[in-house]
């Protein structure tokens, strides 16, 4: 996968945020402060003019740049968590003009464990690691399959109680309601596929 | 939506352009987002920082000047700044002796201050940060994010801020500050949702009957909801609440504070019902401010911030201010 697989795989996550803004919004106006789609779609969209601007020749440098931009420009716990993600994506693949689909899922680790670290937040408090951990080892096979274990772990958040982020503070009433970092976090994995 | 806004992309930086017009104490850069005081930094003085999502006002903004912030940084409506506000913030303030960031425990808030602190150090200042934690309807432990922080928030930045204008230094500024906090406690009730200009509808539906107990100040629900009732239960709800985590005794310093759409007249009812409970524990509420201090937007609803005094605290809160919201001894 060359620079202009990722630069296709931002600009389809940029489109899916926008597409799916009021949607985010909503199920954080459920369980958190409405602002999830607006803060992403914020992001992201700078993240277009960036690397419009910027004519990025490497993967790395199109994954670093998102990663700063988001962290410049979303705010919230959501700017510097997917601002890590993102940012450890580039560090890990290196300086290279072509990345493996191997060396993506290893870099997809590290960018979980930066997360994790981060945030504090472990599998099954209800967060975007939800999504994001279950998706990796499927990627080393098929984007289809971490697509897939994406969706289900964000589907999969609905029963549970919110033990991190603005979700926990509202208890035993987090309960039954999908988690918006988590189904964002789907969103971008789901987007490699269409890269 | 009925809002006075212009557009609604536009809200935090036309708020910025009229505090700009309305304060020539202040010095905004709408831009950059970041409001100073315009007479820069006191030389061997500690700077204080504070920031978070707009929509509180007047925290933090209305709290620069002598006495209290030597920066503010807003963000977007109910979301942390980033951290180059912070950054610039820090530099813009740094006069010398270090500079003190006050931080809300929300994770938000949280890491991209701390992403600002760890790139000011890389770079040589001198930062430490004090979280804000006071409120008690959040569980507090390790499967948590922890308590919020919420009306304590102008405690600290009050009395801290009293201390860097005597000129303490940095460690005795930032222990000053976690004392006030571990003093402090705050329970908040809201009577009805608030409204982010960007989503368009209420962040969330009540009854005409019903409250929620135990809210943020970002428009979250609560812990629960329960009925409605007279103002008297209410505060008696509500004080019981922070009584049971941190008994009052001795003098109290009390904020009875209006979520944005709550008459004055009914905040000075609840204060006359704070001031009877108070006496009933054997405690006096010596010092009190009634009003719109740290605001959700248009959330009717209240909330009240106790902190327990001693000769210390109360000579710091009464230090001399000169701020937008706050303004005494000078």
């Amino acid at each position: 996968m060359d620079t202009a697989f990722f630069l296709r795989w931002i600009a389809v996550v940029t489109e899916r945020v926008r597409a799916e803004r009021d949607h985010l919004t909503d199920l954080d106006r459920a369980i958190g402060d409405a602002d999830h789609g607006v803060n992403l779609d914020r992001g992201f969209t700078a993240v277009e003019e960036a690397l419009a601007g910027r004519s990025p020749e490497t993967p790395a440098d199109v994954l670093t740049t998102t990663g700063t931009t988001l962290i410049r420009k979303v705010g919230g716990a959501s700017g510097p968590l997917y601002g890590t993600l993102f940012r450890t994506l580039g560090r890990s693949v290196g300086d290279v003009a072509e990345v493996s689909r191997e060396a993506l899922a290893e870099a997809f680790a590290q960018g979980l464990a930066a997360v994790m670290k981060l945030g504090s937040a472990q599998e099954g408090d209800k967060t975007m690691i939800d999504a994001l951990a279950p998706a990796i080892p499927e990627m080393r096979t098929s984007f289809d399959a971490a697509a897939r274990a994406a969706l289900d772990g964000a589907r999969a958040t609905t029963p549970l109680l919110a033990r991190k982020g603005r979700a926990s503070y509202l208890g035993e009433r987090s309960i039954g309601h999908q988690d918006p970092g988590a189904t964002s976090m789907a969103i971008v994995i789901d987007a490699l596929r269409a890269a | 939506m009925k809002k006075l806004i212009n557009a609604v992309g536009d809200v935090v930086p036309d708020t910025l352009r009229g505090m700009a017009a309305a304060h020539p104490s202040l010095r905004v850069d709408v831009g950059n987002r970041i409001v100073l005081r315009a007479a820069g930094p006191t030389p061997g003085k500690v700077g204080l920082v504070s920031g978070g999502g707009s929509g509180h006002e007047p925290l933090h903004a209305g709290f620069v000047g002598y006495g209290m912030l030597d920066a503010a940084c807003p963000g977007e409506v109910f979301t942390s700044p980033v951290p180059d506000q912070v950054i610039e913030a820090t530099k813009a303030v740094d006069g010398g002796a270090g500079v003190l960031h006050i931080v809300k425990n929300y994770t938000g808030d949280v890491l991209n201050f701390e992403m600002a602190a760890e790139l000011c150090a890389e770079e040589g200042a001198h930062v430490v940060s004090v979280l804000v934690d006071d409120d008690v309807a959040v569980q507090d432990s390790t499967y948590t994010a922890g308590r919020r922080g919420t009306g304590a928030t102008l405690f600290v930045e009050k009395m801290a801020g009293a201390l860097a204008e005597q000129g303490a230094p940095l460690e005795a500024v930032a222990s000053m500050a976690r004392t006030v906090d571990a003093r402090s406690r705050s329970f908040g009730v809201a009577f009805s949702a608030c409204t982010v200009p960007a989503a368009g509808k209420p962040t969330f539906d009540l009854g005409p009957t019903e409250i929620e107990l135990g809210i943020g100040i970002h428009g979250e629900p609560g812990r629960s909801r329960d009925r409605h009732r007279e103002a008297r239960e209410l505060v008696r709800l509500a004080m019981d609440a922070l009584n049971a985590d941190l008994p009052f005794s001795g003098d109290v310093l009390v904020m009875v504070n209006g979520m944005g759409a709550t008459p004055l007249m009914e905040l000075y009812v609840a204060y006359g019902e704070v001031d009877a409970y108070l006496r009933e524990k054997g405690a006096t509420a010596t010092r009190c401010l009634v009003g719109d201090y740290v605001t959700s937007l248009d959330m009717a609803g209240f909330s009240i911030t106790t902190c327990l005094l001693d000769a210390e605290l109360t000579s710091l809160w009464d230090h001399p201010v000169e701020t937008p919201g706050l303004r005494w001894g000078r």
